[in-house]
């Protein structure tokens, strides 16, 4: 239990991190913060104790094995996690090249 | 023949980049044809629909393994949505993104998006529209960025940020679904969800959810980042967003999770009801104020969508049917409007309201499609917007939700004054007036 805690907290940290920081820079790794929370929270549902890797044996067949499904999942949501990362930093340098700061402050030509 | 949806437009977004080294002018033939095989199939996929529901196993695997793609009546509707828009918005675009430096890259994008927006709406799994939610939302981000003007990377960044946050909710609410039900097939979460012992954690899945695929709709407390984000993007682009991309990976997603997956219960009609009746409102309010041609109308799709939300929300069969049929309607009406607001920006140079004047003469089509568009969406009765207003009101008073069929009637009529104005300032020949904003 107090592992989804951690987990939680971990999230929210990076939540915090994406609301209350100016730097675009720290608001990008606000946001890996909060998709490894996700991830790990993922893990941690496969999760057994003593469990082992589930792999179909004829001879001896193993009963307390982690759940593989939540694993797979995870492989492909870091996946896309790496495709955002790449395209919020590309945007984000093409950002400094025209404003020359990477202050959320400074940033302000729309009127939201 | 389903993953047929799938597999041209990521074909074509493969094959794209690699023809066009060979010659530049391949790239908008390439995709016309691929937009045009989708609607080809999606105009077919109505008569696959005779024998019932369809299925198709991913390599032969049975759901508990394997993943599923699903056929109903919504998914038909949702195809031909797609990827009629789709089709339209890449025939406009063969003109239009004659202005940027790399079209080429622009048609690998769409069509990525295209496979991304068909994955959602057949997916009948939810780790997969996951999937398919991320790719049709990184195309979008790369989109709303591709003119790389200092307002439309700040604009894509705001996007980015808050899309991301919303797949991460969604992605913790399919996490919590998993974890009590231990599967991920649409189906037999929907079995086995009635079996399921904590219902908390069944609430708390919902909650994510309304609150991840509400900031990918933008209804209002949530809508920050659409008003910047689709005036960016290049107009077919701007018309895809508004007219497709918003309902498919947020009303779509959200009506399936809710109505098949999770079950529709009192307490989210209230919640859909009155983020409906808010959006609705307010975003109609804020399109007031605006002189900006391609951000009124941004304004003017959060309350067009509040009317879908509130129409669905209120659970009875007439609403719903009257709220889908709204979906349909709003796709085609706003992306017509964002299509001719590309048309006049591409003619003057200028978005600005104020500026614009006397364009009746020298653009008469455009002037005439505006026309069309802004009776269809203000509700004048013979064309398409009224019928789904009228079916809206109709069922909100029968379902005794007075509050809301009145608030359906008032925004209408502000929505009827506000497109007068946004018609006469830049159409209407003579009637220049000098800048207020």
């Amino acid at each position: 239990m107090s592992l989804y805690f951690l987990c939680l907290v971990l999230f929210s940290l990076g939540i915090w991190c994406l609301l209350i920081k100016k730097n675009l820079i720290k608001k990008i790794v606000g946001l890996g913060i909060t998709e490894y929370a996700i991830n790990l929270f993922f893990i941690l549902l496969g999760y057994r104790v003593d469990g082992e890797a589930p792999i179909l044996d004829k001879y001896n067949p193993i009963t307390n094995f982690v759940d593989p499904l939540p694993q797979a999942l995870i492989l492909t949501s870091i996946v896309i996690g790496l495709g955002i990362t790449a395209l919020m930093v590309a945007i984000t340098i093409r950002l400094y090249e025209k404003y020359r700061t990477f202050d959320i402050n400074e940033i302000h030509r729309l009127r939201g | 023949m389903l993953p047929i949806f799938i597999i041209v437009p990521l074909a074509c977004a493969f094959l794209i980049p690699v023809i066009s080294k060979i010659r530049r002018d391949f790239a908008p033939l390439f995709a016309n044809l691929c937009g045009i095989t989708l609607l080809f199939f999606s105009l077919n996929s109505i008569s696959w629909l005779k024998g019932g529901l369809k299925v198709y196993y991913l390599g032969g695997w049975r759901p508990p393994f394997g993943i599923c793609m699903v056929l109903d009546g919504l998914t038909v509707l949702m195809l031909l949505v797609v990827n009629l828009i789709g089709c339209l918005s890449l025939i406009y675009s063969i003109g239009y993104i004659k202005r940027y430096t790399a079209p080429q890259l622009y048609y690998t994008l769409f069509s990525l998006l295209l496979a991304g927006l068909n994955g959602v709406v057949i997916s009948g799994d939810l780790f997969n529209l996951f999937v398919f939610l991320e790719i049709t939302s990184i195309a979008s981000y790369a989109l709303v960025a591709f003119g790389t003007e200092a307002e439309e990377l700040e604009a894509a960044f705001k996007y980015l940020v808050l899309g991301s946050v919303a797949s991460t909710i969604i992605l913790l609410g399919i996490g919590i679904l998993l974890g009590n039900v231990s599967t991920l097939n649409m189906a037999d979460i929907s079995r086995s969800i009635n079996l399921s012992t904590s219902g908390n954690l069944i609430s708390y899945a919902l909650a994510l959810f309304t609150m991840g695929f509400g900031l990918k709709i933008a209804l209002v407390p949530f809508h920050a980042w659409l008003p910047d984000a689709h005036p960016a993007a290049p107009a077919p682009m701007s018309a895809m967003l508004s007219g497709v991309v918003i309902k498919t990976i947020g009303v779509y997603a959200l009506i399936r999770l809710v109505f098949n997956v999770i079950g529709f219960k009192p307490v989210v009609s209230l919640i859909f009801i009155w983020l409906g009746i808010i959006s609705m409102s307010i975003g109609v309010l804020l399109a007031i104020g605006q002189w900006d041609f391609k951000r009124l109308l941004a304004y003017h799709s959060i309350s067009q969508i509040g009317y879908v939300i509130f129409a669905i929300g209120l659970g009875t069969p007439l609403g719903i049917s009257g709220g889908l049929l709204h979906l349909f309607n709003h796709s085609l009406f706003k992306s017509l409007l964002f299509l001719n607001a590309g048309s006049v920006e591409y003619a003057t140079g200028t978005r600005d309201l104020g500026k614009l004047g006397g364009l009746t003469k020298e653009m008469p089509v455009t002037s005439n499609t505006c026309l069309v568009a802004s009776l269809s969406i203000a509700g004048i009765p013979p064309l398409c917007g009224f019928w789904s207003k009228l079916i809206i009101i109709i069922a909100a008073f029968q379902a005794h939700n007075t509050a809301g069929g009145t608030a359906c009637i008032f925004v209408a009529l502000i929505t009827l004054a506000s497109f007068l104005r946004c018609r006469n300032m830049p159409l209407s020949a003579g009637l220049k007036r000098p800048s207020l904003a």
